[in-house]
């Protein structure tokens, strides 16, 4: 395990809900992810920044091990839930997908009913005791993914037939409603519109400090507004990694600036 | 260094001819097109229209209006007392004929069927009192009489058809018999619901046996196995399968079902089992295809939640799978149901006479059927093989038509 830099002990907080520790991935031959450690903790929403192809997604995938679905890849270092390694072999990766949630860049309603959609992950889990107590994980897991208004009244029709930003608002409740430690969103707006973008931005508000959360986007200015952290990454490394404002006003690296002030990306 | 290139002239004479040759081309092919598809309908039209012109007779039958005077007659038989032990020993056959030549005229045993005597005796069980009067019975008329009344026949089949004409006693009725009765010597006589039910039973093993078993191998093959070279051979050998004669799948079954299994010869059950393995190729491979078609988006949303494989495979994607599913099961059952040779092999080309009580009881199917009507030498078979091909038509249709129905009911969009 390599050291960390200053900077990061800096930002190591007291009691991380996931810590990686010199993460490397490897697809096959080629190395995607080149050791990278990161911390996420409940208070703060991380975001992760970078041009396309930069591993950003890939790191996303490895923290509720969602690369397992890929054969050729291979994760080395060590990332830990709760202190507990998830890459053990006596980690359950069902249950840890339950713990640490996902919200995909296109969004992925089961062709089912709304009502449907949400209850499926509690109904496998067997976290509802009835039908009355499945009512209500959904009435609030649909009022907390600040959809329980526009759908109310109409529980089930086809999850597929919302709008885009809706169908992504329900797949945030779907995610919501296994009760989550940690929810991992890999670009969740980047098929969306700006009003449902801004809405989507405003329920990651009210979601922060109930869940850890972490979220991949190559909208910078999103990563400003609703991150404390960012990480940014590029060809694979972890090139910086602070305070979001910090990051966005005062980068210290060069490859950083360069990115924020769009010389590439 | 080239030249500087001239500015594209869009106007030229060059440029309009290839645009005319574009646009003869284009006519051309649609002009193809158009012929392909109406002489394929030409075709068809005219494999219905000759299949129906000799088919729908043989879901008719001519019938003679024999009168009866029950008390008159040589019969012996007590209206007290009508059981069917009585009425095997009144020598209806006999009796019969004798009437019939007392109505008819000399000639009548060539005019009645040899069964005709069936009617008369369902007649008596029906209500016995009519032995106490005179009471005219609807018999069906033999072959030669049947042919010349429908068609053509021979010359002293038309003249007596002439005289029954004129007497008024011919009648033309719906052959129930046809869709109740079994295999027989006696075209007048025979009937396809044996062959029916057997084609049904021998579906219904074919679709219990590789249906789950298709399944379950494109399921692993698509969403468990890993890739490598053990599972492109097994790809390959799939494929391969599907394309086998289907005879050879006959000589399969022969040379394991019957002579090393020792299972009943001319079963359903075998037959099922042949065309099973048959089928199931097809059914693998339009599986591998519609589960390949599941939106991987689907897999990474359950996964996300923490379903296990398991429960992606069996709540996801299963069912979005369906549709297709069932679409290739059904093509492939089809393709069962009207195939003759593998069933040659394994015996089911027997004559059997009565329906199948079950799945191991000697049986026939459709197609066999047709095929062994088709090498009888009495002309009145003729309409009953096309009226037997009309029935397997019918069948066909109706398999096609559930598969839509299927595909349309379970078919999601998104």
């Amino acid at each position: 395990m390599t050291p960390m830099t200053e900077e990061q002990q800096s930002l190591a907080v007291a009691n991380p809900k996931m810590t990686a520790r010199d993460v490397k991935v490897f697809y096959g031959e080629k190395q995607a992810i080149k050791g990278v450690s990161i911390d996420v903790d409940m208070d703060h929403v991380t975001a992760f920044i970078g041009p396309s192809g930069c591993g950003k997604s890939t790191f996303l995938r490895t923290l509720n091990r969602m690369n397992d679905t890929v054969a050729s890849a291979r994760v080395e270092g060590t990332i830990t839930l709760d202190g507990e390694d998830i890459y053990a072999p006596s980690m359950d990766v069902v249950q840890l997908r339950a713990r640490v949630g996902m919200v995909f860049q296109k969004p992925n309603p089961f062709p089912k009913s709304i009502y449907e959609n949400i209850a499926y992950g509690p109904r496998i889990h067997g976290l509802a005791a009835g039908k009355a107590d499945m009512d209500v994980i959904v009435e609030k897991s649909l009022r907390r993914a600040g959809l329980w208004d526009e759908v109310k009244d109409r529980l089930n029709d086809s999850g597929t037939a919302l709008s885009g930003g809706q169908q992504q608002r329900l797949c945030i409740g779907r995610a919501i409603a296994v009760e989550p430690e940690v929810i991992l969103m890999d670009e969740p707006c980047s098929a969306l519109d700006p009003i449902a973008t801004a809405k989507i931005e405003e329920l990651i508000h009210e979601l922060r400090g109930r869940y850890g959360i972490v979220i991949v986007t190559h909208n910078m200015q999103q990563a400003a507004r609703v991150s404390q952290r960012t990480a940014f990454f590029h060809l694979g490394e972890l090139v910086e990694y602070g305070v979001t404002s910090d990051i966005f006003t005062n980068p210290r690296q060069e490859r950083t600036k360069d990115y924020i002030t769009g010389r590439y990306g | 260094m080239s030249a500087e290139r001239l500015p594209t002239d869009w106007k030229s004479d060059a440029m309009r001819k290839r645009i005319a040759r574009r646009y003869a081309a284009e006519r051309r092919f649609k002009a193809a097109g158009m012929a392909a598809v109406l002489l394929s309908a030409a075709f068809l039209a005219f494999l219905l229209f000759t299949m129906v012109g000799n088919g729908m007779r043989g879901f008719t039958r001519t019938e003679i209006a024999l009168k009866v005077d029950f008390p008159a007659s040589p019969l012996l038989l007590d209206p007290a007392n009508i059981t069917d032990e009585a009425l095997a020993n009144a020598n209806l056959p006999m009796v019969t004929s004798t009437v019939a030549q007392k109505a008819l005229g000399k000639d009548a045993d060539a005019m009645i069927s040899p069964s005709a005597w069936i009617a008369i005796r369902d007649a008596i069980k029906a209500d016995p009192k009519i032995l106490a009067r005179t009471e005219t019975i609807d018999v069906p008329a033999a072959t030669a009489i049947d042919l010349a009344a429908k068609s053509k026949g021979s010359p002293e089949a038309e003249a007596q058809v002439a005289r029954l004409r004129q007497a008024g006693l011919l009648a033309t009725g719906i052959n129930w018999g046809f869709l109740t009765a079994s295999d027989g010597t006696d075209p007048t006589q025979v009937g396809i619901w044996g062959a029916f039910k057997g084609s049904l039973l021998t579906m219904l093993v074919t679709l219990v046996l590789s249906f789950p078993i298709g399944v379950a191998t494109a399921l692993y093959l698509e969403e468990y196995a890993r890739k490598s070279w053990w599972t492109d051979i097994i790809e390959v050998s799939i494929n391969n399968l599907a394309a086998v004669p289907s005879i050879i799948f006959g000589l399969l079954g022969l040379s394991i079902f019957l002579n090393l299994l020792h299972l009943p010869r001319s079963a359903a059950l075998v037959g099922g089992m042949t065309l099973a393995l048959m089928t199931m190729p097809v059914i693998v491979i339009a599986g591998r295809n519609a589960i390949k078609s599941v939106p991987p988006s689907i897999r990474d949303a359950a996964l996300g939640i923490g379903a296990s494989p398991v429960q992606v495979v069996f709540q996801h994607v299963l069912p979005l799978a369906l549709p297709g599913i069932l679409t290739g099961t059904i093509i492939g059952m089809a393709r069962a149901l009207g195939e003759t040779a593998p069933l040659l092999m394994i015996g089911m080309r027997a004559f059997i006479a009565t329906p199948p009580g079950g799945i191991v009881d000697p049986a026939t199917v459709l197609p066999v059927q047709i095929f062994l009507w088709s090498d009888e030498v009495s002309k009145g078979f003729v309409e009953k093989t096309s009226a037997a091909i009309i029935v397997l038509l019918a069948f066909l249709l109706a398999m096609n038509g559930l598969a839509i129905y299927l595909r349309n009911k379970f078919e999601k969009r998104w």
